[in-house]
């Protein structure tokens, strides 16, 4: 029974590669930019301006505080009525990117603000730009409170890519949804999908977790 | 469009709106209860120095942390039924959520226990007192003080996830605004009001771990 279910399962495995890869495609692309456009908003928000700095806060607010299904839908349907026409895997991609940014934006700020006042006052008193001082002196020491959240961040913009599968693209969870109504065994078939994830996961789990005690122990620098 | 965007029919399915608010806000009452319950058991289990109970607990935890929440949910969904166990959606949902969160609510409650200085157990030891004394009267009340805010954040993220329970048909807050969306073609007015009630409960919530922050005197508590 199992045996002739675990053939019907294999049978399907073009579907689990095909779901699997837009897993890992949405994760990645979304990872990148989201990284990018968070530590862009992180620097920002620290950059002295109160305008801006209040607009990203709220920003980061209304993301934290609304259930990511949630966003999804009203980026998939709502943008097309704005007049921006846009397939699931865009709406996906930008839903992704904005929570993982707004997440990481809270990361970088948290990193920028932990570096002592006393090494800002020491760059200016060498004359560097506000630039050089950010990305010389700031930066460097913040990636060492950054480091293992963002990591852990990424755990959870992996699981969270999951949730697409709401607006109908084919991802891991979706390939999943489909096979249990062929094959019905929803044990087996879930246990799967979650091995697929967990494949992924797990290893970036225990990444943060050395991250956090090694940047808990040493003091010295960090290699990026 | 939205210049159409219509209030009238927002109002008229109010009254929706409000039952999928109170599901929403019930139900996750429930499964937080569950969830403290599963925390407190993986986190004894967790701290015990034979392997026999770390061992499970420890798994699990990494079991929970390494999957998606859709995933797990759909695992009960679609596989309890497999094993004879016929539930209503609803109950799955908590279940999962309580299952979910709880392997959560044991980190936070193993990180507030681990947090007190060794110092304070050994004074204990000192004293004479056993190992449940030590626990009941030196150790748990002053990480109790601790975990509130962190446990507080843990539900802010139980509320947000319960939307997900919209997929199995579960007829919370998210689903009232699918129906909205999808009875009229008003996504806007749908999705647009439901993320204002989400956002209500996250506020709330967050007021009420900024004020036990500062009842607890915790310094530079946040979540």
């Amino acid at each position: 029974m199992i045996w002739q279910q675990l053939q019907s399962i294999a049978g399907s495995y073009p579907l689990a590669l095909r779901g699997l890869g837009m897993t890992v495609m949405l994760s990645l692309i979304s990872l990148v930019l989201g990284t990018l456009v968070g530590f862009g908003l992180g620097i920002l928000r620290t950059g002295g301006n109160r305008l801006i700095s209040a607009v990203i806060g709220a920003w980061v607010d209304l993301i934290r505080g609304t259930p990511f299904l949630v966003q999804i839908f009203l980026i998939f349907f709502i943008l097309p009525e704005l007049g921006i026409e846009l397939d699931a895997f865009t709406a996906g991609i930008i839903a992704l990117t904005n929570l993982a940014a707004c997440f990481i934006c809270e990361i970088v700020v948290a990193g920028i603000r932990s570096v002592p006042t006393g090494q800002v006052e020491a760059a200016l008193a060498s004359g560097l730009s506000r630039w050089q001082r950010m990305r010389q002196v700031v930066l460097p020491q913040a990636m060492r409170i950054v480091l293992p959240p963002l990591v852990g961040q990424y755990v959870l913009l992996i699981k969270d890519s999951s949730v697409v599968s709401a607006i109908g693209l084919t991802d891991l969870t979706r390939v999943g949804w489909l096979v249990v109504q062929r094959v019905p065994n929803g044990l087996l078939v879930f246990f799967l999908v979650g091995l697929g994830y967990f494949i992924v996961c797990y290893p970036l789990i225990m990444l943060a977790r050395r991250l956090e005690q090694r940047m808990g122990a040493a003091h010295g620098e960090v290699q990026l | 469009m939205l210049e159409k965007f219509s209030f009238r029919t927002i109002v008229e399915y109010l009254p929706l709106f409000g039952q999928g608010l109170v599901t929403t806000v019930w139900l996750s009452v429930l499964a937080f209860a569950g969830a403290l319950a599963v925390g407190i058991v993986l986190a004894a289990m967790n701290l015990q120095r034979g392997r026999l109970f770390r061992m499970p607990a420890k798994a699990y935890i990494d079991a929970v942390r390494a999957t998606p929440l859709l995933a797990q949910l759909y695992f009960l969904y679609f596989g309890l039924p497999r094993l004879g166990i016929i539930l209503p959606e609803l109950v799955v949902g908590i279940l999962a959520l309580s299952l979910n969160s709880g392997a959560y609510v044991a980190e936070i409650i193993r990180a507030g226990i681990l947090s007190i200085p060794r110092g304070q157990v050994e004074a204990g030891v000192a004293s004479g007192m056993t190992y449940i004394q030590r626990m009941r009267l030196v150790i748990l009340p002053q990480a109790f003080k601790v975990t509130i805010p962190p446990l507080l954040g843990q539900a802010i993220v139980l509320v947000k996830d319960s939307a997900l329970l919209s997929l199995i048909a579960v007829a919370e807050l998210t689903r009232a605004g699918q129906l909205l969306a999808s009875d009229r073609f008003m996504p806007a007015e749908g999705f647009i009001t439901i993320a204002a009630f989400y956002l209500l409960l996250y506020y709330g919530l967050k007021g009420l771990a900024a004020l036990s922050g500062r009842w607890l005197g915790l310094a530079g508590a946040r979540t």
